[in-house]
């Protein structure tokens, strides 16, 4: 079922938390609505849940408009960071507390309940209390509960975030997988692009309460709006004045062949080998430095050391952002520099 | 590890401390058991069942059902409004609640009569539709919820806190009522400080004897409780009568030590195995 947020405003006391956000929700979508911690991600998703009262705007459902409806009436499901177990019931009794208070039939409970351990993997875990399960299972008896209701939509918040990386990666396809086979209209909140990429559809990136660009994770990468998106959805490196990906520029010795039209010529200052990929930073003789990110075959080939004089160029670059105001952009990230 | 000069000091600290509890507790509660029996289990048993023994235990059960029953209403209410709510005074609403732990018994037994007494303002209006307070069970009532104020709130909040509002905004996400969310998450969830709280509450109730003295007029068989009738008997020179009633109060208070070390335990191994 599809959402519409409508010039949503809401601020905790001076702090403007979200400032007129307006988004649309395809059904049946995945989207992540991703950006830095305190962007203001997780109280649209409150919002949207019924959690928290916009101070204006409008939140409908399929068409309906709910801002005034009480979240117990919205038929939303929420799964919460923690996941907020019910610590006194057991697996089974979690799963099934959004049916028992809607008095369903005990025989229907149960079998919905079997239904949604088994689609969760819990079947065995069912008397289980959650102090008993991992971080994981915890999370996936959540997501059931959830379910249970058979919400319009989905919301989780920052699903992952409590989990090691290991049991997140898992987590991440699982999720992805049960989305593929439940089709209901999933929006999860998160603070890693990479995990946002590789999950969702669309991402909606949101910063100082503000959401700054809505599109595919392609399309977003390829095409940011501004710098802030194009800085915090990928590594990003300044060659004169614009912002590339530094995986976009090729080094070359200077002296092996005439400088390609744009190059810049500078000096290496460090290697850094990081599996696969290799970082090499380059200090320019305009004085900006920059970084350009090689595979491994190519930094052996070109035989790299530090302090050898290179051109740097750009390869391709789609459509390369003019920089604005520099404390805009985020901060280089340094999961992608990790990750690979 | 440890070293020699505190081996050394160990026996003398164990030998201190227990023959101190022994001189402060032991030996005094032992005598009272023993002087209790002392002409034996028929002499005691008369002692405990004279008219005016009967009529204190069964005033003091009955002050005691009200006081804290309204006491954990109360209690519990407060709790969920310091913890789940801001608003400006909440700190004076938090201290005025411990009053009753630093002020003396009978300060609180003086006010309650100056208030609601014949000459007090309130008590003057209350007269006036028939409802005596002070000399008389209400007043009796009164005095001993607000010794006993404090315990529910101090042992509820801070749980309250700890759990957070999470279980409860997933409750309401889920589709629950507020009146479903407190009886089957919130409930459940403070139900171990509740029991400990109710229980310290039962306990202040029972012994109380400094408001109660003051508010009551201790009328024998009609405004005297349990502690004043123990008093009254120590006064008339009956002190058969007195050491059963002691021995009665000693029971019931190891009763509510069971009570909360049991709890104790539970607690202890809740937070064993409170999600991390």
């Amino acid at each position: 079922m599809s959402i519409h947020v409508e010039h949503i405003s809401k601020s905790f006391g001076e702090a403007a938390a979200l400032d007129d956000v307006s988004l649309e929700v395809e059904s049946g979508s995945l989207t992540a609505l991703l950006g830095p911690s305190g962007g203001g991600k997780s109280t649209l998703l409150r919002v949207i849940a019924g959690l928290d009262t916009p101070d204006s705007g409008i939140v409908r459902i399929e068409g309906e408009d709910l801002t005034g409806t009480p979240a117990r009436e919205r038929g939303v499901g929420f799964c919460f960071q923690h996941y907020a177990p019910f610590r006194h019931l057991t697996v089974r009794r979690n799963v099934a507390f959004g049916l028992e208070v809607r008095r369903r039939p005990k025989a229907e409970i149960r079998s919905k309940v079997d239904e949604l351990l088994e689609l969760v993997g819990l079947s065995h875990l069912g008397e289980r209390y959650p102090s008993q399960l991992s971080g994981g299972q915890r999370q996936r008896m959540a997501l059931a509960r959830a379910l249970a209701i058979e919400p319009r939509v989905l919301l989780l918040d920052e699903p992952f975030g409590a989990l090691d990386a290991q049991v997140r990666g898992q987590l991440r396809q699982w999720l992805r997988d049960l989305h593929d086979t439940l089709h209901v209209t999933t929006v999860l909140v998160t603070h890693d692009q990479e995990e946002a990429m590789e999950v969702a559809d669309r991402l909606a990136v949101i910063n100082h309460g503000r959401l700054e660009q809505v599109g595919s994770p392609t399309e977003l990468y390829d095409r940011p709006a501004n710098e802030f998106v194009l800085t915090f959805l990928g590594p990003a490196t300044r060659l004169g004045g614009r912002w590339v990906r530094p995986h976009d520029l090729a080094v070359h010795q200077a002296g092996d062949a005439p400088a390609p039209p744009g190059a810049r010529q500078g000096a290496v200052t460090r290697i850094t080998h990081l599996g696969f990929e290799v970082k090499v930073d380059v200090e320019l003789d305009d004085g900006a430095s920059c970084w350009v990110q090689l595979s491994r075959g190519t930094a052996t080939d070109l035989g790299l050391e530090p302090g050898q004089r290179v051109w740097v160029a750009s390869v391709e670059s789609p459509e390369p952002v003019e920089p604005s105001d520099p404390s805009d952009a985020a901060e280089p990230t340094r999961s992608t520099l990790l990750h690979a | 590890m440890k070293d020699v000069k505190e081996n050394r000091w160990r026996l003398p600290l164990r030998f201190g401390v227990l023959g101190y509890l022994a001189l402060l507790v032991v030996l005094p509660v032992g005598t009272v058991f023993y002087r209790a029996f002392q002409h034996g289990l028929g002499a005691a048993w008369d002692a405990f069942t004279t008219p005016d023994a009967l009529h204190a235990l069964w005033l003091t059960l009955l002050v005691g059902a009200i006081a804290v029953l309204l006491n954990t209403v109360f209690g519990v209410g407060v709790s969920l409004i310091l913890a789940r709510h801001r608003f400006p005074g909440a700190w004076l609403l938090d201290a005025l609640v411990d009053i009753p732990l630093a002020l003396s018994p009978v300060v609180i037994g003086l006010a309650l009569v100056l208030v609601y007494g014949h000459t007090g303002w309130l008590g003057n209006w209350l007269a006036g539709h028939g409802i005596t307070v002070i000399f008389s069970v209400p007043g009796i009532v009164m005095a001993s919820m607000a010794v006993s104020l404090p315990y529910v709130v101090r042992e509820v909040l801070p749980v309250l806190q700890e759990i957070g509002t999470e279980q409860e905004q997933a409750a309401r996400t889920l589709g629950a009522k507020p009146f479903t969310i407190f009886r089957r998450i919130t409930l459940p969830n403070i139900r171990r400080g509740l029991v400990y709280g109710v229980t310290l509450t039962t306990a202040r109730v029972l012994g109380e004897f400094g408001a109660v003295a003051i508010v009551s007029g201790a009328i024998a068989g009609k405004t005297q409780t349990y502690t004043l009738f123990i008093a009254n008997s120590i006064d008339n020179l009956d002190p058969q009568s007195a050491y059963a009633g002691a021995v009665l109060l000693c029971l019931a208070a190891l009763l509510v030590l069971t009570v909360l070390t049991l709890s104790d335990r539970g607690r202890e191994a809740w937070h064993r195995k409170a999600p991390a």
